[in-house]
């Protein structure tokens, strides 16, 4: 089991579409990924309505969790997802 | 049905002038809810149906996304996105598994997230339509009937609805739509402002549009704010004729604001960004009556843009107007426009809140960066800058802004009276500033005590209203004793007839959305001074809103033919 917390650095949040990217991407890598926000409850980071629902603004920090092979790797693929303006 | 044609006309709230004759193309209304019954199928059957019609309507959803493009493109993606979510087809599979059809549990699982969406507001809570739309196409494709939402046929249409959400009008083909007639909403909907901005003949709150049938012919008459269904031979020769002389008026040259008589009346325009400053040039705008600066603080995120942010962005505006008058408004939070920086306390009433002016003095450090970029911009280049505080509801307010904006060498600093408190003291008011400037939508909205927001109280939020132009005629009286300027930056001025009434009260310039400064100018020119007078007289002598209407358009009318 591997473990990252991250900064949201896209300036409208974990919204739209970084939220849309970011889900894309935890679907695509085959993993199972969880995102939670602060200490709250993990969803499927590869749910879009999961991850939109725990209104993630910019500046909060979330926790992704993943287990697998290429754990490692998926997760720093994400956690630069995360931390990367995609509106600006 | 009889053999002539039944030509019935339906009437509600045109917007803008315009004239159209088109066939009418109907947004279906949306689905029944799905019966919380069993099903007869096997819940094998029941998953197997749901899978497929998810399936179909992400690939559609995908399909529309590459047509539409751009931003578009975004929403319908991640629209095509929930209708496959692994945690939505969860929840589907519970209620599946205990024996619902098909059509219930897809009603009830889009249903939990959208309430979870719709509860935390904002952003969020927008994106409750968002599924609100996947849910409905699923349920369609299930039960085999058309998709909900705004139809697409191959040939240019009149759209009827009910009323037209954002994500509807993002979809809509608007090279398509000839007009729109929608049956809720008032002149301050979503779809009236779209309809504003695009200049698309619109009428809305036509009560009876339901009884429009797709395929019927209809001429719609914004002026007039009538819908006639079936036309006669006669009815189209007639909006035909309109149209080409209205084609005639656009093309007809830019000439500066003026009435019959010669009385100059500079038309401005209203700008809520730097964007729209060289159209509104092109089109003939005699400068700005109106610049909102919201929008820089709302799309700085949290925090306030910085000073030299907003010098940038105040510089490309006066460019635009070199030698001409920009009326620029300080923040204007609040209310409807809520930003957490200057206020985030929770108000049971925030058009009565701490908003505009108010706002401002309260985190006064904003209001002086503010004034700090303006009195830049303005000494960089060669416009003739004029900034007004929003929201000001007294003599002491007034002065306070007035003093505080010369501090920074604002030369000309004044007031939006929006408040009937203002008006009604508006001789000490133009005596403590340099001008006034009318919005009439929130003097409408404080005079008649209805929420402009409020869909329900919509019909009270009509600026013809006389006890409106009541206080818009002590503004003007006290403009021309203290030889102070009046303007008028609110939606009236954009209608041309209530322009000119306007002009009859006292105001001496008006400030309108760019589309609508052609019919304004041509419908100044009909009139001298003193009929703009009388005009003004017999609205402020009707019993309400719609009294006045009709009793000024049948004077301008005998006006009219006199003048021939």
């Amino acid at each position: 089991m591997v473990e990252r917390t991250v900064r949201i650095g896209s300036s409208h949040g974990l919204h739209a579409r970084p939220a849309k990217l970011f889900t894309q991407a935890a679907a695509a890598s085959g993993l199972p990924v969880t995102i939670a926000k602060g200490s709250g409850k993990p969803v499927n980071a590869s749910s879009i309505l999961g991850v939109i629902s725990l209104g993630v603004d910019f500046g909060d920090y979330v926790t992704l969790n993943a287990d697998g092979d290429n754990a490692d790797t998926v997760l720093d693929q994400l956690v630069e997802l995360l931390v990367t303006d995609h509106d600006e | 049905m009889t053999e002539t044609a039944t030509h019935s006309t339906l009437t509600g709230t045109g917007i803008g002038q315009g004239v159209v004759v088109g066939v009418v193309a109907r947004m279906s209304d949306p689905l029944p809810e799905p019966a919380d019954t069993s099903s007869t199928r096997t819940v094998e059957e029941e998953t197997e149906r749901a899978r497929a019609s998810l399936s179909v309507v992400a690939r559609d959803l995908e399909a529309r996304g590459k047509t539409a493009g751009g931003t578009a493109a975004d929403v319908l993606e991640a629209q095509a996105m929930m209708a496959e979510d692994p945690m939505l087809s969860e929840i589907i599979d519970e209620s599946l598994a205990r024996g619902t059809t098909a059509e219930r549990a897809v009603f009830e699982a889009f249903a939990s997230f959208r309430d979870q969406l719709a509860a935390m507001g904002g952003y969020l809570g927008e994106r409750a339509a968002d599924l609100d739309d996947v849910s409905q196409r699923v349920i369609a494709h299930l039960t085999g009937v058309a998709a909900p939402g705004v139809p697409n046929p191959d040939h240019p249409f009149v759209l009827v609805a009910r009323d037209l959400a954002p994500a509807d009008t993002a979809l809509l083909d608007l090279d398509k739509v000839l007009g729109l007639v929608t049956s809720d909403g008032g002149p301050t909907s979503h779809t009236a402002i779209l309809a504003r901005e695009k200049s698309i003949v619109a009428i809305v709150g036509v009560t009876d549009a339901s009884a429009l049938a797709d395929g019927t012919t209809v001429v719609l008459d914004a002026a007039a704010g009538t819908v006639t269904a079936d036309p006669s031979d006669d009815q189209v020769a007639d909006a035909e004729r309109r149209i080409a002389e209205r084609q005639a008026a656009a093309v007809a040259p830019v000439t500066p604001g003026a009435l019959a008589d010669g009385t100059a009346i500079p038309l401005l325009a209203n700008l809520g960004s730097s964007a729209g400053a060289q159209s509104a040039a092109d089109a003939g705008a005699e400068g700005v009556g109106l610049f909102r600066t919201e929008f820089l603080f709302l799309d700085a995120g949290g925090s306030a843009p910085t000073v030299e942010q907003q010098r940038e962005h105040y510089i490309r505006l006066l460019q635009a107007f070199p030698g001409k008058k920009v009326v620029v408004r300080v923040l204007d939070a609040g209310a409807d426009k809520p930003l957490p920086f200057l206020n985030d306390a929770h108000e049971e009433n925030p058009a009565l809140g701490l908003r505009g002016l108010r706002a401002l003095r309260a985190s006064e450090d904003i209001l002086r960066e503010q004034l700090t970029a303006l009195a830049d911009a303005d000494r960089a280049t060669d416009a003739d800058l004029w900034v007004m505080a929003p929201m000001v509801s007294t003599v002491e307010e007034t002065r306070y802004f007035v003093e505080i904006a010369r501090e920074y060498g604002i030369k000309t600093a004044g007031v939006m009276v929006e408040v009937p408190s203002l008006a009604l003291l508006a001789p000490q008011v133009l005596a403590a500033s340099d001008f006034a400037s009318i919005g009439t939508n929130d003097l409408t909205q404080y005079t008649l005590a209805a929420d402009r927001m409020l869909g329900s109280v919509a019909a009270l939020q009509d600026p013809w209203h006389p006890a409106v132009l009541r206080l818009v005629g002590e503004v003007g009286a006290a403009g021309a004793s203290t030889g102070k300027p009046v303007g008028i930056c609110g939606e009236a001025a954009a209608d041309p007839l209530l322009a000119v009434v306007l002009v009859g009260l006292g105001a001496t310039t008006l400030s309108m959305s760019t589309p609508a400064l052609v019919d304004v100018r041509a419908s100044l020119l009909k009139y001298t001074l003193d009929e703009a007078r009388q005009l003004a007289d017999i609205a402020l002598a009707a019993d309400g809103a719609a009294e006045a209407r009709a009793a000024v358009a049948a004077a301008a009318l005998t006006l009219k033919e006199a003048h021939s």
